[in-house]
């Protein structure tokens, strides 16, 4: 009997994993999640929360049906369009790398699809369209307007951030929507996707009201394939949900550089996600000497974490939601930050690479974009490549390309340029530039505008037309070597790039984007038109043709009788006219 | 007599228990009978806010106030089509982002923490709203942009907008007609793609909207009569704009106290905005509709209530009945459809078909590997690959044919020969001598 019950639970585990898995049991999945604060060498305050799920299943290769906490829309999504790598971001308002300094991972004001597909993939740019009109139905967004003219597949930059062994540029796709708004119904379901949803962990503090009360909001999903472990024989599947906020705290704060996680997402966390294997809150007190201390932090950490992170020595204080010490003395964290003394100068440190982009000129024909580069890194020179996609309604004049750095012309090791096509396809440049130490590389290429179809234009096309932001991708060389580390022990936040040596690290900067004022027409032309020929023709011809054709009898006023001046009294009392 | 008399008491509790038996064994087939033959079994929502900038606030806010009390009552945002041409809540002019408020001093935001929009900014065109409720659209569209209903849907559908006599206009660039809208939802009927159609307008002149139609099952209310116009409610000091408009003000009040279970039914909803309180007179049409309005419960529009009854006992469904159920069933277009509408068992284990093991199916035995970032060396060596095919391309080319219209690719040759020219310092190569 009881073999039989044996017999009979083993002949289930192995129906149950009939694909012919070598496991018997469902894939492994962990959730860890983290939030880190960091005050910002201007005085804001930058949160960025990482949720990676992790899952280890080779999506591809098995039929999967069943999704603990792997979000279900996206697995179904990577598995039907055979998708490698999927990088999606969201966001509103721009980083401003000058005074904020470098951002671990920045995206583009807008919304930014970039996807590597299989190469078992043939029609790549039909999978590109069915995808990006999935992801607008997940998200709700427009992204459903990605098509063939704004979308370019890139060569030397965005390679993928995952494992890889094919690196066919014609399998990945790149698109921008800089006018793409980002509010609640973006969030929604971002965080329908967690698989705590926003109800416990980190992702009560995420609410709209405050997180949309900011200067820089982004929230992105990065898809890609990782190392199971360390041997790396196998692959998992790692979902990462990002999402960046940066508050003001001069307007927000009433003036005082104090905050508090009450203070900026107006709640305070309780417990860790039960489904988490990890759940913790790392603040950044690094400073620049050790014994004059610039924070102060409540309540005192449990424990603190050093890292080289961005190429600089950091100490994060370290706040384990998992471990049951810390919610002793009372039910909810509330992490609260002072300085103890103000910020001055040498604290604040520029960031080696930063970068503007600006048009210029005057009128509706031509004009100029100027790109420039600063490297500030007193003694060590590197290569940037940059990635310029440019709308076909702005002609670039490619042979007034210039590319001057300390007055002398400066010639790119590489050049990709593919011309746009008229509604169909838009401008790629893509250059690799060698930036001299201490130095600002001016790039320039003139324009001309386009004159659109009369219903090529948006409802509202006086705002003016956007131009994407150009994408810098640089190996920054560090100040400080970092040390090859595990990727299951470090924080999330460390581990975005997979870093090949620690003498540098790699940052990817997105500049502004551009609006520019193309030739728009007066729509509202035809109806007066219509209304002065009109006029025109009813009061000239109308009065020319009264002229000719109307003649003029002289009538002379008859003297009648008696009998006729009462028959006209009569009329008159009648209200008929005289005789 | 009294021999014939006395039987017939004795058999009345026999006669009576049989009835009740029968009328017991009777009642599940009938109730199934009756849930194909009664009115709705599902509910569906087409909101629609039409214009475009700032001050068009209060149309946002009208639309987003139906779509929460519809929210509130019961239907999901599977079932609710949103459209709106502008994004209010996290404009750069709104003093409190992710808000929309729809009572002056910030008492009430519509917006709330859970919003969903299907169609925003551009999207909102007459020919994607014509396309959702008839059903014609491209077939990559994603499921929450489609109006997925069948002929027993209750269809309430609310437009809000700046119009005219007899046109409402989108975004300020085009407008829709009455007799479109007539015809989109003649078209509805013959697909048989609602039972019933509440359609609510708020525009200036609005009753114009519902003057054409002619297919039955429609119920219409408009805000104001041909050569009236709709007014708004309140401006708020603090935000600067008007924040709804008068006649949806008035009906979010009265929708408010409207809970899933309330009886009240289409004659307090007719009564809801009288001359004094909104200036215009509201109208309303019902001659396309069966039932009497006094029936109809506001639930039936505005609600979803769900008749699910739990039972035991099997019930073995009429094959008659099959068949006048299929007749009518053409919403969902396959099962799958089907399968997807239900909720999600997500903790059932689907079992799946064996694989044939290939040779291939073995785990690769080499480490898998990092691509690197910006591997400088390659993208050089790339490059010159690239350009050496180029290069090759603009030697042979024949010049004199070029920049003119019988060469397609003239101009892009053109362009990238003269960019190569300009930067080959780093390789030299041999020029053909017309160059």
């Amino acid at each position: 009997m009881e073999r039989a019950a044996v017999l009979g639970l083993l002949l289930l585990l192995g129906a149950r994993g009939g694909s012919g898995q070598a496991a018997l049991e469902p894939p492994q999945d962990s959730l860890r999640e983290e939030l880190l604060l960091s005050p910002l060498p201007s005085g804001d305050l930058a949160a960025t929360f990482q949720f990676q799920t992790r899952w280890d299943s080779e999506l591809q290769r098995e039929g999967v049906s069943h999704y603990r906490l792997f979000p279900k829309a996206l697995g179904q999504l990577i598995s039907k369009y055979s998708v490698r790598e999927l990088h999606l971001s969201l966001t509103q308002g721009f980083w401003r790398t000058r005074t904020w300094g470098q951002p671990h991972l920045q995206a583009p004001a807008g919304a930014e699809l970039w996807v590597w597909f299989q190469d078992s993939v043939t029609d790549v740019d039909k999978s590109w369209k069915e995808l990006s009109n999935m992801l607008s139905g997940i998200f709700c967004a427009s992204l459903n307007f990605i098509d063939s003219t704004n979308t370019v597949t890139p060569t030397a930059s965005f390679k993928p951030l995952g494992l890889a062994n094919v690196t066919d540029h014609h399998l990945l796709r790149y698109a921008v929507l800089p006018r793409e708004v980002v509010c609640t119904e973006n969030l929604t379901p971002w965080k329908k996707l967690l698989p705590c949803s926003s109800k416990a962990g980190l992702a009560v503090l995420l609410k709209a009201e405050r997180l949309f009360h900011s200067s820089y909001h982004s929230q992105a999903v990065h898809i890609r394939p990782i190392c199971r472990d360390v041997s790396c024989l196998s692959i998992s599947w790692e979902l990462r949900q990002t999402l960046t906020v940066v508050f003001d705290t001069f307007s927000s704060g009433q003036g005082k550089k104090d905050w508090s996680l009450f203070k900026m997402f107006s709640r305070t966390v309780t417990e860790a996600c039960p489904l988490a294997s990890e759940s913790k809150i790392y603040v950044d007190i690094s400073s620049k000497d050790q014994g004059n201390e610039l924070l102060e932090v409540t309540p005192a950490p449990l424990s603190m974490h050093e890292a080289v992170v961005l190429g600089d020595r950091r100490t994060y204080a370290v706040y384990d939601l998992l471990s049951p010490a810390l919610f002793n003395t009372s039910r909810s964290l509330n992490v609260q930050l002072k300085w103890k003394r103000p910020q001055d100068s040498a604290d604040l440190s520029t960031p080696v690479l930063h970068a503007q982009r600006y048009v210029s000129g005057y009128g509706l024909q031509t004009g100029e974009i100027s790109t420039l580069i600063y490297n500030t890194h007193p003694y060590r020179a590197f290569p940037v490549i940059l990635l310029e996609t440019v709308p076909w309604y702005l002609r670039l004049y490619i042979h007034t390309l210039t590319i001057i750095t300390k007055g002398k012309e400066n010639k790119p090791s590489y050049i990709h340029y593919q011309p746009a096509q008229d509604r169909r396809r838009p401008h790629l440049l893509e250059m690799l530039i060698q930036l001299p130490a201490n130095s600002a590389t001016k790039i320039t290429i003139q324009f001309e505008r386009a004159l659109l179809k009369w219903t090529e234009y948006t409802p509202d096309p006086n705002h003016g037309f956007y131009v994407s932001p150009s994408v810098l991708s640089a190996l920054v060389p560090s100040i400080v070597a970092a040390k090859a580390v595990d990727v299951e022990e470090s924080p999330l936040f460390t581990s975005l790039f997979p870093s090949s040596d620690g003498s540098s690290y790699f940052v990817r900067l997105y500049t502004e984007p551009l609006l520019v004022n193309l030739p728009t027409p007066d729509f509202s032309m035809p109806y007066n038109v219509i209304c002065l020929t009109c006029t025109v023709v009813a009061v000239c011809y109308g009065s020319f043709y009264n002229l000719l054709t109307r003649t003029f009898h002289v009538e002379e006023p008859s003297r009648g009788g008696l009998a006729k001046r009462l028959a006209n009294i009569i009329r008159k009392m009648r209200g008929v006219p005289p005789l | 007599m009294a021999a014939a008399r006395a039987p017939a008491p004795r058999r009345l509790p026999t006669l009576l228990l049989a009835c009740c038996s029968l009328a017991a064994a009777l009642a599940p087939q009938d109730q199934v009978e009756q849930f194909f033959k009664s009115g709705h079994t599902n509910n569906w929502a087409v909101l629609v806010c039409t214009s475009r900038f700032w001050f068009n606030y209060r149309h946002v806010a009208n639309t987003l106030s139906v779509y929460r009390s519809v929210k509130r009552l019961g239907i999901p945002d599977s079932h609710i089509v949103l459209m709106l041409a502008d994004d209010m809540a996290c404009n750069s002019r709104n003093p409190k982002p992710a808000t929309v408020f729809s009572h002056k001093n910030m008492e009430l935001n519509v917006y709330g923490d859970d919003v969903e929009v299907d169609y925003r900014s551009y999207e909102v065109t007459v020919e994607n709203f014509l396309r959702v409720l008839t059903g014609r659209i491209p077939p990559s569209t994603p499921r929450s942009k489609r109006l997925l209903s069948d002929d027993k849907s209750n269809i309430l559908i609310y437009m809000t907008g700046h119009g005219g006599n007899g046109f409402l206009k989108f975004q300020d660039s085009e407008e829709i007609t009455n007799v479109e809208l007539a015809d989109a939802f003649e078209q509805m009927w013959q697909k048989r793609r609602y039972n019933e159609l509440l359609f609510i307008i708020d525009t200036c002149q609005g009753a114009s909207m519902y003057e054409r139609f002619y297919s039955p099952n429609i119920m219409a209310l408009a805000s104001s009569q041909v050569g009236e116009d709709s007014l708004s409610h309140q401006p708020d000091l603090g935000i600067g704009v008007h924040l709804m408009d008068r006649y949806t003000f008035y009906v979010l009040e009265f929708l408010e106290e409207i809970h899933p279970a309330s009886q009240t039914n289409m004659n307090d909803l007719f009564q809801v905005c009288p001359k004094s309180l909104c200036v215009s007179t509201p109208g309303h049409r019902t001659d396309l509709f069966q039932r009497d309005p006094q029936n109809v419960l506001i639930t039936d529009f505005f609600g979803s209530v769900r008749k699910v009854e739990i039972t035991t006992e099997t019930i073995s469904l009429d094959p008659n009945l099959a068949i006048l159920e299929s007749s009518f069933a053409c919403g969902f277009a396959s099962e799958r459809e089907m399968a997807s509408a239900m909720p999600s068992l997500s903790g059932l284990y689907i079992f799946n078909s064996p694989v044939i093991r290939t040779p291939k199916d073995e785990i690769t035995t080499e480490a898998l590997k990092y691509a690197e970032q910006l591997p400088v060396a390659q993208i050089i060596h790339q490059k010159k690959s690239h350009w050496m095919n180029t290069m090759r391309m603009c030697e042979f080319l024949p010049l004199h044919k070029l920049g003119s219209d019988q060469h397609p690719q003239s101009k892009e040759i053109l362009s990238t020969c003269y960019v190569l020219l300009k930067y080959s310092i780093q390789y030299p190569v041999v020029l053909p001598s017309h160059f």
